[in-house]
């Protein structure tokens, strides 16, 4: 496949990531959409490692540098959505909501 | 038409209308679901270019690990009883027109861009397979490697820090 359409589905998965975090109230919600802009930068990593692979092939192994950074990825976002709920949970336990306007404590 | 833009365009179709549905629900654990659906066809996505480990990763990671985590938070608070509160529609139409315009500034820049004739290899090569991916993750980037087992424990001593009671 012709790596554009794989840019423009990257771009527009990003986007409705940026308009969920933008529009929603609930926290969880805007974690949510973190995640899935963060699924898109992914997709566009493996499709431009393979792009390059088919490209400018040095050795066997040209390419096989975006697919691991796709993996590091994967693994900060492991342990970051473990201290985010956390964090998110203590919220909920302190204020009895995850409506983010609440948390704008730091205004005043 | 073959097989592989079939596959495609199912599979961008379906991710591309369950991230709909994810910022569209009211309820936060059908997002949830529907997130778990755009994953899987991005796995799908990561099958087709043959990258086969990032796709099983991605399932059992992120489907399988991320999301059963997110189900837990959302049944330990117990957000039926109060609906959740919306914004104000003109900050929703802001945010949406925002969104839309990121996305016709990228669009546009890629048009510029002299990318027109590259393909992305479908179904083929084999650097996406475990056995290329492992090698090259304990030569070349084993001190990333045990960095990032480093931040797990970190993140799981946080984890517990925050979450437990004063």
């Amino acid at each position: 496949m012709p790596v554009n359409y794989y840019i423009l589905l990257s771009v527009a998965l990003f986007c409705i990531g940026i308009v969920g975090v933008l529009t929603r109230r609930n926290a969880i919600i805007i974690f949510m959409c973190i995640e899935l802009m963060l699924n898109a930068v992914n997709l566009l990593l493996v499709a431009f490692s393979k792009m390059h692979h088919l490209k400018n092939t040095v050795n066997a192994a040209t390419g096989s540098d975006g697919q691991l950074f796709v993996f590091f990825i994967m693994v900060v976002a492991a342990a970051e959505v473990s201290v985010g709920l956390a964090i998110i949970v203590m919220m909920y336990r302190n204020i009895h909501s995850v409506d983010i306007n609440f948390l704008n404590r730091l205004k005043h | 038409m073959g097989i592989t833009p079939i596959l495609f365009w199912v599979l961008s179709t379906m991710a591309l209308f369950s991230a709909l549905m994810v910022i569209t629900s009211k309820n936060p654990v059908h997002s949830v679901i529907w997130l778990i659906l755009v994953f899987f066809a991005i796995s799908g996505h990561y099958l087709l270019l043959n990258a086969q480990f990032l796709a099983i990763v991605n399932i059992i990671v992120y489907a399988g690990a991320i999301m059963v985590l997110f189900l837990y938070v959302l049944m330990l608070m117990d957000l039926k009883k109060e609906m959740e509160p919306q914004k104000n529609r003109w900050l929703k139409i802001a945010g949406a027109v925002a969104g839309g315009s990121l996305l016709l500034v990228l669009v546009a820049a890629l048009k510029k861009a002299d990318i027109g004739k590259d393909i992305a290899e479908t179904r083929m090569g084999d650097i996406g397979l475990i056995e290329n991916l492992g090698r090259i993750l304990f030569t070349d980037f084993v001190v990333p490697f045990e960095i990032s087992s480093i931040l797990f424990l970190s993140a799981m001593v946080g984890a517990v820090m925050i979450g437990k009671k004063e």
